[in-house]
């Protein structure tokens, strides 16, 4: 948190960072698409006044809570799951997807239900508000496979497409919420660069809208 | 649990060497000492307390209380704060100490265990309460004691932001009037940070789209007094304009004070709304990623302690200002008096006489085989002298042996 006019942007690698810097590129601001040295991990872009932090997209939360970070491009899946004290300033409206609960066609209750994913704490809260209790099972990847070797029951994740289930004779049974990413800040530097973060907001506004 | 190792401690919890000790002492002394001469005098505390009197009333929830049970079986609290003890002193001890009542504490407050860091078990917290009264220029009074205190403990660079929690009231009341449980979801989203749940919340709203507007505007309302006219243009509902009015005269006492160039006005501050009654303000450093004070108007709190009285106050939170603080270089002034046991009685003389004068002194006895001390005598006086990895300005040569003319 400097108080030179710098922001500083934890930027999620991969996937969204091509979408988020192509939003950004169409608000005005001058992003590279790419970089030419992809394991560069903080990348100065004076052009916009900014310096980008790459981070592992389930990280980004941590850096802007702490301040490390003053804004951040993040999944709202991942802001549900690591609830984080950040202002969520802007749906992007970008790397859309929905949370879904999945299983077999042929699903029916069973004693002792079980349910894989990659957010817990996201699957725990949904089945408690839905009055059933469900032993969550934290997996890491290749959740699809969890209902198909008989680890769980159901699964809950992120569809796109939903080819993947297609493909697994997996249907969707539920979807929880959908899910696009968002824009977050610091609470300190929501207030300190205020200026700043406001301008940004409203290009991207801008430009979101421009979209649709 | 794994039985812990050794050198652990439970989560959320520090140790302060000395070198982090002197610095926190010597911001807790210049804020205390800044609020005295402000006119509030310090009370002390219990650390515990029973849970159904100041643990209910505190502003802290229930599962954030660090509780345990007595010999008798009875919950008691840790304190989360020192705002709800100050409470029921002012309810109980000084019950018939008139109107306004200002007192200032410091002390360590906790909080139950969060998994994650940053959010600490214990800390310490330096503030004051101004109870008995509710004018524009007792709020005033707290902002600007806040700015003075922040610039006592030597922060560099910060800035408050000051709302109140009457405005959104009156405005959520004229705009959606009846709808407790739409006016409840945008302040839950407002309290949560979350600006794209308010917008969402707004957007399945059935309202004229001039309202759906003004809403959403108040997401930027942000900055000077300014602030404050576009405000009394967005709703006519009493308790918005009341609290608009109310802002607006703090506002101008603090350009009294001068120090309106550190406050931004910031309508969406809001605290939490079943506590703070009134005007809230928060305070940010630069270079630290969460608020170093915070403070409001409580106007509910008193009753519940049998004293019903409008009161305003804020807490700094000194350990964490630890982090931006800069070291003032005024380092303790060290003294190694080295002594033969047969000089013992003019050594320690010496040493007593020293430390009168505000040196730190420590007295050893000269032992031959110590190399260290040994040097000492060889010592010409420049710079420090190293014994036993600390530093020394001054050593002082007592006796025959010790001089090394045995």
């Amino acid at each position: 948190m400097t108080d030179s006019g710098v922001l500083k942007v934890a930027m999620p690698k991969g996937r969204i960072y091509k979408q988020a810097s192509k939003l950004f590129r169409q608000a005005g601001l001058p992003i590279p698409e790419d970089f030419d040295d992809s394991r560069r991990l903080i990348i100065p872009v004076p052009e916009a006044n900014m310096e980008f932090i790459m981070a592992k997209p389930v990280d980004v939360p941590t850096y802007v809570e702490y301040g490390v970070a003053d804004i951040g491009i993040v999944g709202k899946d991942v802001l549900m799951e690591e609830n984080k004290d950040v202002y969520e300033l802007l749906d992007l409206g970008i790397a859309k997807c929905r949370m879904s609960v999945i299983g077999l066609p042929d699903w029916k209750p069973v004693i002792h239900p079980r349910v894989a994913t990659k957010y817990p704490s996201v699957a725990s809260q949904y089945f408690r508000e839905q009055g059933q209790q469900v032993e969550v099972i934290k997996l890491n990847g290749s959740i699809e496979l969890a209902p198909l070797i008989g680890l769980a029951d159901r699964i809950v994740d992120m569809v796109e497409t939903g080819q993947t289930l297609k493909e697994n004779g997996l249907v969707e049974m539920e979807t929880l919420f959908q899910v696009t990413s968002r824009l977050i800040a610091n609470r300190v530097s929501y207030r300190l660069k205020n200026i700043a973060i406001q301008e940004l907001c409203d290009r991207l506004g801008t430009a979101i809208s421009a979209r649709v | 649990m794994t039985k812990p190792k050794v050198f652990e401690k439970p989560t959320g919890v520090k140790d302060y060497l000395p070198h982090a000790v002197t610095k926190l002492r010597r911001i807790e002394r210049s804020v205390l000492e800044c609020m005295r001469l402000w006119g509030y005098e310090q009370i002390m505390t219990p650390t515990i307390e029973y849970y159904d009197t100041v643990g209910v009333a505190s502003s802290t929830s229930d599962q954030k209380l660090f509780k345990l049970l007595n010999q008798r079986g009875t919950t008691i609290v840790l304190r989360s704060d020192m705002t709800a003890p100050i409470a029921r002193v002012v309810g109980s001890l000084l019950k018939d100490k008139p109107f306004p009542i200002r007192l200032s504490y410091h002390g360590n407050v906790f909080r139950a265990f969060e998994e994650e860091g940053g959010r600490e078990a214990e800390f310490f917290q330096t503030g004051v309460e101004l109870v008995g009264d509710s004018s524009p220029e007792a709020d005033a009074e707290i902002i600007a004691l806040a700015v003075a205190s922040l610039q006592a403990a030597g922060v560099p660079s910060f800035k408050i932001a000051m709302g109140h929690v009457g405005f959104l009231n009156g405005l959520f009341q004229e705009t959606l009037p009846g709808l407790e449980s739409e006016q409840e979801a945008l302040k839950a989203c407002l309290l949560q940070r979350d600006h794209v749940g308010y917008r969402d919340v707004i957007r399945n709203l059935s309202l004229d789209a001039e309202w759906k507007r003004e809403l959403e505007d108040i997401l930027r309302l942000r900055g000077g007094q300014e602030v404050c006219a576009q405000a009394l243009q967005l709703s006519a509902n009493e308790g918005a304009q009341a609290a608009i009015k109310h802002l607006c005269e703090v506002w101008d006492v603090l350009e009294a004070y001068g120090i309106q160039e550190h406050v931004l006005i910031d309508l969406t501050m809001i605290g939490d709304f079943s506590y703070y009654t009134g005007m809230t303000f928060e305070g940010y450093a630069s270079h630290l990623g969460f608020p170093v004070c915070s403070g409001g108007r409580y106007d509910n709190l008193l009753a519940q302690f049998g004293r019903p009285a409008h009161a305003t106050g804020f807490a700094l939170k000194t350990t964490r200002i630890l982090e931006v603080v800069e070291d003032a270089a005024q380092e303790q002034v060290r003294t190694l008096v080295v002594y033969d046991k047969t000089s013992r009685l003019e050594a320690l003389t010496v040493a007593g006489r020293r430390r009168e004068q505000g040196e730190s002194v420590i007295a050893v006895v000269y032992e031959s085989d110590d190399s260290e001390l040994l040097a000492a005598r060889k010592w010409g006086g420049a710079g420090t002298f190293s014994y036993r990895g600390t530093q020394y300005r001054h050593v002082v040569l007592i006796g025959k042996e010790a001089e090394g003319l045995a």
